[in-house]
């Protein structure tokens, strides 16, 4: 499966904004160049990155051929609870790569 | 009071002996370092791929050294690397040792080549292929270990001077429809604009590295097919001898620099 790394801080207090980096190693692959004999190379991208933390989703990216290859994505979370952030990449063909990061929430 | 004519031809003459690739004699020991002082092909690039490179989690060239680093740990079909080697201690500047004579196989080795010899001797599996997502893995992770030492090679071991000799041929030799040698880029021509693209002194120091022109990471030898096509030669294969000798050659131009794998280049 697809290389991924995730950073997030270990711990937050409640109502911090935390940052989440993310990264994934993907052609991304247009479909608008040609190989070395002229042929389309088909298209693989990744079309979707969701984060769900502690179970509810709080990000969506879609993802669209422009993108460049191997991409990085960072966003902002509000912490509530202490619970697991999950980072959910899905291709065009409906493959999965999933990654997690535990995060402690102190008052 | 004008110079004697004299003065004049000696400058061109001593000049011309510095750049002369046959400045380097058959028994001559090669000087300390090359000159002017190596400044890192980092330094030519712009402030927001400087940063790329430096980013700890966002370099993208971190993908390959983290599956290099799973695999190097890896036991499932053969004994893992880390059994024979361990990463603290000495084998952390393992990469400053390469490219290096290799004396049961009267070869030169760089670390992919040693790499693979180790997959073939030691672990009975196959080598892997250049290029490949785990062969230029192992190879970023292993430099990696070393990033910010600088090479160790003892350059004048009698059994790298034939090597170190064809190397430096290389450098000098006109090539491809272009005519143009390694040198005229890179020694005459750093910091000057080659189309859209700044001209570095082609140091090795970052690789295997991310480029963003190939969006992914790649080896020296990659890198160096690029340049042959670039000036319209016929590249020779990763992994050929004559890119071994040139590795071997462009390693003792970058002595003092810190090795950057995995570096971001344009």
């Amino acid at each position: 499966m697809w290389k991924t790394r995730i950073a997030a801080p270990d711990q937050a207090k409640v109502g911090e904004s935390i940052e989440i980096r993310t990264l994934i190693a993907h052609p991304m692959e247009s479909g608008f160049r040609l190989d070395s004999v002229g042929q389309p190379i088909p298209r693989d991208i990744i079309t979707s990155v969701v984060c769900t933390y502690a179970g509810r989703e709080v990000f969506r990216a879609q993802l669209q051929p422009a993108i460049a290859a191997n991409p990085y994505l960072s966003f902002f979370v509000t912490a509530t609870v202490t619970g697991t952030l999950q980072l959910t990449w899905t291709d065009q063909h409906g493959q999965q790569a999933h990654a997690e990061h535990q995060l402690q929430v102190t008052k | 009071m004008r110079w004697p004519i004299s003065v004049f031809v000696l400058v061109v003459l001593v000049a011309g002996m510095l750049l002369s690739p046959h400045s380097l004699g058959q028994s001559e020991a090669p000087p300390a370092s090359a000159t002017p002082p190596p400044v890192s092909g980092y330094h030519y690039q712009s402030e927001q791929e400087q940063q790329l490179q430096d980013d700890s989690f966002a370099n993208p060239g971190l993908l390959w050294v983290d599956q290099g680093r799973s695999l190097f740990n890896r036991a499932t079909e053969a004994p893992s690397c880390a059994s024979c080697h361990e990463t603290a201690g000495t084998f952390q500047h393992t990469a400053t040792t390469f490219p290096k004579w290799h004396a049961p196989s009267i070869q030169l080795f760089n670390l992919e080549r040693q790499i693979n010899h180790c997959r073939t001797t030691r672990q009975a599996l196959d080598p892997l292929p250049y290029e490949s997502d785990a062969l230029l893995g192992l190879s970023a992770y292993v430099a990696n270990l070393a990033k910010g030492n600088r090479w160790q090679v003892n350059f004048a071991a009698p059994q790298l001077q034939p090597h170190l000799q064809a190397g430096r041929r290389y450098y000098y030799t006109r090539r491809g429809q272009l005519n143009l040698a390694c040198h005229h880029c890179h020694e005459l021509n750093p910091g000057r604009m080659l189309r859209g693209d700044r001209l570095s002194q082609g140091h090795s120091n970052g690789y295997p590295a991310y480029k963003l022109e190939w969006q992914t990471v790649g080896s020296l030898h990659r890198r160096l097919r690029d340049c042959d096509v670039g000036v319209r030669a016929e590249p020779f294969p990763a992994g050929s001898t004559q890119y071994l000798d040139l590795e071997l050659y462009l390693a003792w131009r970058a002595q003092g620099l810190e090795i950057e794998t995995p570096a971001v280049r344009r």
